[in-house]
């Protein structure tokens, strides 16, 4: 289990990471979701000890990670799969961790051939590795520890389709054997596909989080009737806000239950009622973070 | 987190590895020090670097056999040439021990293998002066063994003019180039930086500060207190007088002690991005 207690962190006045908590809990898998920048990367990284807190903690089972006697063995890491050592070979540089966890000479052939790196490509060095082979360098570090947390930045970075697909059945078979993952992405589709519980932060601040189930239903309602007046009034009266679609379906926040049994009290037929989740997390990931992102409008 | 102890017929919902939960040991020092001695070697720099040093030293030698004339064929002239080589060569190894963390970003996983930064660049300090012995007790061994050969051969009886105590000194002056080396990349923590930077040090400063001492007196007399490249000759002059000690801690304070101190408190708190 990881957690995250009212952690900020502070670069001079900029503040990357400002009074965020949450936790990512065993045999789940957690998407930490956000656009470039948001504050996902300095998060890890003062999970893992990295970089100080300006204030808050992050801890691993309830201790701080400076205090695990060996990291290695307990939390999987993968910030960046560029850092490494370009003059070495891939081999090498997962010798050297093995090494450095006590881990036997045999746990690195095994975890090669667990990534799908041949001995050829082991060979040669990392200079010469594409961004995925670096990818899978990098899984093959974070997990031949053999930990129980796993916390992986923009671990699908670079894979190919199959690639990616690997990754998934991976963290899937990690989270339901009990293990802790956490994963950033700002690929929407890969956290939808993949999490069970999402984060998603913009700028710093922690904008969203929950259940994938929880917020695809915060996600709201989409309803049709043959008398939208009436509907409109209904839902006017239960406090309900909605807005009109220009196909003539009305879009609310509230969840369908609650719309359901106003349109009822109000005697209203119903020709289509569902959750909004059609359009997916990326709506709600935009609609979210549109007011905190660069990109978004004057906020 | 307790142990639980489950029914084996419960195994197929139990989460295998939460279940495994055994408490680690920690990282004992023996082994960051084996780790940090491959790693300086392991890499393609390192390779090259190492192998430069075993050609330089068999050229070397050769030359001290074919070009030599009898009277120079003596165990100080070999142990020199076989030693140069790996004087200059082996503070770039200390330096880049360093440095490649940060350049090539190796840091990020080895800091977070070993959360302790001071524990790892002590590793990396123990290792660098075990190597510059390592490197004097093979150059002086390799010596001995190309006076023989070259006494043999030149038909004359080996000269050993290296006393024990200065063989002390001499290995005592390349550590002090390792650490050299050494200082250099915890302070910059940039490869081709801190290269050009011990470059300047060892090879562009001393010639600059001997012209300054030929021509002006002041520095002449300033020289032995200020020049730390000039009071490291000392160790390969023989017997050191205690005010040739004296002038070699004033300057090693300077010249290594303050900005390794320096190093080590901005390595601690500096990024590793």
């Amino acid at each position: 289990m990881i957690t995250v207690e009212s952690l900020t962190r502070k670069y001079g006045d900029h503040v990357a990471v400002d009074n965020i908590s949450f936790t990512a809990r065993p045999g789940r898998v957690t998407g930490f979701l956000g656009p470039n920048g948001a504050g996902k990367s300095t998060t890890m990284r003062v999970m893992v000890g990295l970089t100080p807190p300006t204030s808050g903690s992050a801890t691993i089972e309830g201790k701080r990670f400076v205090d695990l006697p060996n990291p290695g063995r307990e939390v999987g890491v993968l910030l960046d799969a560029s850092a490494q050592h370009a003059g070495r070979t891939g081999r090498e540089i997962l010798t050297i961790a093995a090494m450095t966890m006590g881990l036997p000479s045999s746990s690195v052939d095994r975890m090669l051939e667990r990534v799908s790196l041949t001995p050829t490509e082991a060979g040669r060095r990392v200079r010469n590795y594409s961004l995925g082979m670096r990818q899978r360098l990098g899984i093959a570090t974070a997990l031949i520890g053999d930990p129980h947390v796993l916390i992986l930045d923009e671990p699908a970075n670079g894979l190919d389709p199959a690639g990616i697909r690997w990754m998934r059945d991976l963290l899937r078979g990690y989270a339901n054997a009990g293990g802790t993952v956490l994963l950033s992405s700002h690929l929407l589709h890969e956290i939808e596909v993949i999490a069970d519980d999402i984060v998603v932060i913009g700028n710093g601040r922690i904008v969203a989080q929950g259940t994938k189930d929880e917020l695809l239903a915060a996600a709201g309602t989409v309803v049709r009737t043959a008398e939208p007046v009436a509907l409109a009034e209904a839902l006017t009266h239960g406090g309900v806000e909605f807005t009109t679609s220009d196909d003539g379906a009305l879009r609310t926040a509230a969840d369908p239950a609650h719309v359901g049994q106003l349109a009822r009290d109000a005697g209203c037929a119903l020709t289509e009622l569902k959750s909004a989740d059609g359009a997916g997390l990326e709506e709600m990931f935009l609609e979210l973070t549109a007011d905190t992102q660069r990109e978004g409008a004057a906020a | 987190m307790t142990a639980t102890t489950l029914a084996p017929a419960e195994g197929t919902t139990t989460p295998a590895i939460a279940r495994r939960r055994s408490v680690s040991a920690g990282i004992p020092t023996r082994r960051l020090l084996k780790v940090e001695l491959r790693k300086m070697f392991n890499t393609r720099s390192g390779m090259w670097l190492m192998c430069s040093i075993a050609a330089l030293a068999v050229l070397a030698t050769t030359a001290v056999m074919v070009f030599a004339s009898d009277a120079d064929l003596t165990y100080d002239n070999f142990a020199s040439a076989i030693g140069f080589p790996m004087v200059v060569i082996l503070p770039i190894i200390a330096t880049l021990s360093v440095t490649s963390e940060w350049s090539q970003r190796s840091g990020l996983t080895t800091f977070t293998l070993v959360p302790h930064r001071g524990r790892v660049i002590t590793a990396k300090l123990i290792v660098t002066v075990a190597v510059g012995v390592a490197a004097m007790v093979v150059s002086l061994g390799i010596g001995a063994l190309g006076n023989l050969l070259g006494a043999s051969i030149a038909g004359i009886d080996p000269v050993w003019d290296i006393s024990a105590s200065q063989m002390l000194t001499i290995t005592l002056a390349t550590v002090l180039n390792m650490l050299i080396g050494f200082m250099l990349g915890v302070l910059i923590r940039n490869s081709a930086g801190a290269i050009v930077a011990y470059f300047v040090y060892n090879f562009v400063l001393p010639p600059l500060s001997m012209l300054l001492a030929t021509s002006q007196s002041w520095w002449r007399d300033l020289q032995p207190w200020m020049d730390f490249n000039f009071t490291q000759g000392f160790l390969f002059q023989g017997e050191l007088t205690a005010r040739q000690w004296s002038q070699l801690g004033v300057t090693g304070l300077v010249w290594l002690v303050v900005p390794l101190a320096i190093g080590l408190f901005l390595v601690r708190r500096s990024e590793v991005k």
